[in-house]
């Protein structure tokens, strides 16, 4: 294997590096620009497959910022004192996640951002858009977290209001104070642990956790603040006006940003808490939020007459089933249920988290794609696109039978799992999680029939190629996961959930023993 | 440290915060609110490292009679502080362009005036 214990550090540098030479690059010529950035991004999409199978076959990577021999942590006094990348199976899944989104929107966005509008600047953020993402995932220090989810929120707000429509710049804003405000909160937690232990690396607190009242205080602002940041029910508000009026690419993005979000959930409850929290209580809490988030997010896509908005209901409908699966499987964390299905539910909810992540992307792209040609978001204006974009539609309709949860797509490769596991808790959840896949259906069915059925109303051409490309990545992807789920599960998601749940492995990474 | 005065500023400072952002309709104050909360934050990992008597973490030209480290504040929270309000200003940059964005075309900066509904 052609690996090198660079390749994290490389992985976060590489488009922060790139972010800023592309508009020079611009300068000389667009097609020089176009073709640098794609180049860039395959780069990264292949660096993380390479470090991903490392990591699933070796156990953990770690990368010392800055030092001699960067797999070995200095440790003086027991604290470890550079920054420190520990990457996981978690870290690496949901780094793979990141890396294909940004290949696809970033193929995708060569023809659907016209030119002359600051395009140059347009890709600059959406590179620092996914050095902020890998840093926040791969990170081994709290405080490195909250600077990479600044990085990100900042990079986000910018591309949503790209278009400076006034919908898009009050999306962006709504996006910015939330963002800003929970980034606030983690920061207040990330002193309320430095003022006891003097430390800021996750694996070292999670090793000195004595779970006081501070940590306590701590634990509800980390996961008030994570879950404002993925848009789960209570805090969900911001989620339909950024996701509908971000340009369709970043939207796709922004649902990868909010797994993201999702994924430092998980690691402050699993690793930074794990066993020595009420975790009973937490997993109760997370399923209510999850079950809240199915439900609502659903019934409010229902009644939506505009495209991107009716999809960004679902995302949070669908971010719901990630943190049931979770949920059950932090609920059940140390009993004996939990070999049996509790580790089944995790499974689940983590599968979903990338089949989610490349469906709902691909639904994004297509309603671009109709926004591209027919400049209208409004389903009422729609009719009969199938006759023109036979493309679009099909990518569409195996996008909407994965999000329903039809085999032999992803969607329910992963939903299946939710549903086996949820059951022995209680038949409740999978009855919500059953009754929302179906309302799911409806509701595209209702999107399907008004946008591509019934008589040709407009002469509009198919899609440009690098958007149909574009999508094409992402179909791949889900057509493959769906066709082999067994291989996936066992390669892929089981290494990522036992990542999760195996908190020592994570520690002794860093402090050794 | 006199009665705690510092760690209640802070709680005060974030509360005050909070309040703006939650109850005011003014964009404006929004984004003020939230500078006020990021002070509060601020505040909060200063005094953290702050030592009675404590002279700056700097070895060269050390006066006599300085216990090290004892005697010196704490560094790490300062570099915190600092990448927190570098952070900060541009958050609050982008914050104040959106508002300005979004007068010019509302022509109002009352936060009901919204455009996105339902």
């Amino acid at each position: 294997m052609i690996y090198n214990e660079a390749i994290p550090a490389i992985l976060i540098g590489l488009p922060l590096l790139a972010a800023f030479i592309t508009p020079i690059i611009n300068l000389a010529s667009k097609k020089a620009r176009n073709a640098f950035v794609i180049a860039i991004l395959a780069i990264e999409e292949l660096l993380i497959i390479l470090l991903a199978w490392h990591v699933f076959t070796n156990g953990i990577v770690i990368y010392t910022m800055g030092a001699k021999n960067p797999s070995i942590v200095p440790l003086q006094a027991a604290v470890p004192v550079r920054i420190v990348l520990e990457i996981d199976g978690m870290a690496a899944f949901m780094g793979l996640i990141s890396c294909t989104v940004a290949m696809a929107a970033g193929i995708y966005s060569i023809a659907f951002i016209k030119e002359g509008n600051g395009k140059a600047r347009y890709y600059t953020l959406l590179l620092i858009m996914l050095a902020g993402m890998l840093g926040m995932v791969f990170t081994g220090d709290l405080f490195n977290l909250f600077v990479f989810l600044e990085i990100l929120s900042i990079a986000s707000c910018g591309l949503i209001a790209y278009r400076q429509h006034a919908d898009a710049v009050e999306g962006a804003f709504k996006y910015l104070v939330v963002s800003n405000i929970a980034a606030l909160f983690v920061l207040f937690a990330i002193a309320l642990f430095y003022a006891q232990y003097d430390l800021l690396n996750i694996a070292a607190i999670a090793n000195a956790m004595q779970y006081t009242q501070l940590d306590k205080i701590a634990l509800a602002l980390l996961v008030a603040a994570f879950a404002m940041k993925c848009g789960a029910v209570p805090m969900h508000f911001w989620a339909p006006d950024s996701y509908s009026t971000a340009p369709a690419a970043i939207t796709a993005m922004l649902v990868a940003a909010s797994q993201a979000s999702l994924y430092a959930l998980f690691r402050v409850c699993f690793t930074l808490y794990g066993s020595l929290m009420n975790y009973h209580m937490i997993g109760i809490a997370i399923i209510i939020f999850g079950l809240l988030s199915m439900f609502i997010g659903v019934t409010m896509a229902l009644p939506q007459k505009d495209i991107k908005r009716l999809m960004a209901y679902h995302a949070i409908s669908q971010t719901g089933y990630m943190l049931l699966g979770v949920g059950v499987g932090l609920y059940l964390l140390g009993s004996s249920d939990f070999n049996v299905y509790g580790i089944k539910a995790m499974e689940g909810g983590i599968f979903h988290i990338i089949n989610h992540a490349m469906y709902k992307g691909l639904l994004f792209l297509t309603a671009g794609a109709i926004y591209y040609r027919l400049g209208t978001r409004n389903l009422n204006e729609m009719g009969g696109l199938g006759h023109t974009m036979k493309f679009t539609s099909i990518y569409f309709i195996i996008g909407a039978l994965a999000i329903a949860g039809i085999p032999p797509f992803n969607g329910f490769a992963s939903k299946l799992l939710i549903y086996e596991a949820c059951y022995k808790v209680s038949p409740i959840l999978s009855i919500v999680a059953m009754l929302v896949s179906v309302l799911t259906l409806a509701s595209f069915i209702k999107v399907f029939h008004s946008a591509f059925m019934g008589p040709k109303m407009h002469d509009v051409k198919e899609a440009p190629k690098s958007m149909l490309a574009g999508m094409a990545v992402l179909t791949f992807v889900i057509i493959f996961f769906g066709l082999f789920p067994g291989w996936v599960v066992s390669h892929i998601v089981h290494p990522a959930a036992m990542a999760l749940v195996e908190k020592m492995a994570y520690i002794n990474a860093v402090m050794g023993g | 440290m006199i009665w705690n005065v510092p760690f209640i500023t802070v709680a005060l400072l974030i509360a005050i915060g909070l309040y703006a952002v939650m109850f005011k309709r003014n964009l404006i104050k929004i984004a003020i609110g939230i500078t006020i909360i990021e002070s509060g934050v601020n505040l909060f990992l200063i005094t953290l490292g702050y030592r009675k008597g404590g002279i700056a973490p700097i070895y060269t030209n050390l006066p006599s009679g300085v216990k090290v480290p004892e005697g010196m504040v704490l560094p790490v929270p300062q570099a915190l502080t600092l990448t927190s309000i570098v952070i900060g200003v541009a958050v609050l940059a982008l914050m104040l362009s959106f508002i300005m964005k979004m007068y010019q075309h509302n022509k109002s900066l009352d936060s009901h005036s919204r455009r996105l509904k339902g």
